[in-house]
């Protein structure tokens, strides 16, 4: 199933949000993930389900002050 | 002497809060981080590398169990933006505390503050400890206050500017009507514009560039420690009035 992952297109065949952060070696412990513009509470992403052309962001915590 | 900052219901031991940008790397990051004494640090929200996952994370070198980690909306030019990255931070981190920025301007970093006034009321209703960076304008600030931010954070002068305290009049106006925490956040460029900060009566200074881009980033963060330090105390006890003539401090009894 084809979806797209921070920016870029990705090809995956896993179902779950839980099993998408896995397959990208993603610690979930220290991510925030977003699907089609939803932020998706971490206790939920274990059954968060994945359907073709979503749109997913994972974003963490980055050195930042301020502006940019 | 007891003298607890408190912002928000959540009690800081350093009145020094600082930033984690532009450093060399995250070891050079965690020594200034350490040397500062500074419990509260300010991080950006940004995308994970997903294509290169051997990438270090920021949090294997500040242990949040250390720190608190104070997520920023840094680079968010409108309100939709700025209301996406706090409601990501707080999911990505372990507190509702969100250092608001709602950016107006690339050139001068200053803050669209009707944008920021419309970020910090949606973000107070959703239960957020919001710190927003704002203009030294008293007016702003007291219009977060009311909005429900937990402290205002009036700049001092452009982000990364280091051109110290450019309007202290301001400051001192905004501290004098705020009832919630009043920290400068941007604007230092050396130890003693924090100690000008402290000096007037704000109840602590944020700093990134003049720690990161010193010299010696190190030293300067145990300057700012110092600073911060001596800017309070300095505060708490009460400066002697000014004089235009001078008046001798030693005894004219007992001259011969």
């Amino acid at each position: 199933m084809k979806i797209r992952v921070n920016g870029e297109d990705y090809e995956t065949s896993q179902q779950t949000l839980s099993g998408l952060l896995e397959e990208m070696k993603v610690r979930s412990g220290r991510v925030a993930v977003e699907v089609n513009l939803k932020v998706i509470k971490r206790a939920d992403t274990a059954d968060y389900p994945i359907n073709e052309g979503d749109v997913i962001e994972v974003v963490n915590f980055v050195g930042g002050g301020d502006g940019r | 002497m007891e003298d607890k900052l408190i912002v928000g219901g959540i009690e800081f031991k350093s009145r020094l809060w600082v930033g984690t940008g532009k450093y060399r790397d995250f070891d050079e990051t965690a020594r200034a981080v350490e040397a500062s004494g500074a419990d509260v640090v300010t991080v950006a929200v940004r995308r994970v590398n997903i294509t290169d996952r051997k990438t270090a994370n920021l949090l294997d070198y500040i242990d949040p169990k250390k720190y608190k980690i104070l997520p920023n909306t840094a680079g968010c030019y409108n309100v939709e933006d700025a209301l996406r990255y706090s409601r990501l931070a707080r999911e990505a981190g372990v507190s509702d505390m969100i250092k608001l920025e709602v950016i107006g301007d690339e050139k001068t970093l200053f803050p669209d503050t009707i944008g920021l006034l419309k970020a910090t009321e949606e973000l107070a209703k959703e239960g957020f400890i919001v710190f927003p960076y704002t203009n030294d304008d008293p007016i702003m600030a007291k219009r977060l206050e009311n909005a429900g931010a937990a402290a205002v954070m009036p700049l001092g002068a452009p982000i990364g500017s280091g051109l110290g305290i450019r309007n202290p009049y301001n400051i001192k106006i905004i501290l004098e009507a705020a009832k919630v925490p009043v920290l400068v956040d941007a604007g230092v460029g050396t130890a003693s514009d924090a100690t000008i900060a402290m000096e007037l009566g704000c109840d602590a200074v944020l700093i990134n560039t003049a720690i990161a881009d010193a010299k010696d980033p190190i030293a300067m963060a145990e300057a700012m420690k110092h600073a911060v330090i001596a800017g309070r105390l300095s505060f708490k006890a009460g400066r002697m009035g000014k004089k235009l003539y001078a008046t001798a401090s030693s005894p004219f009894d007992g001259m011969l």
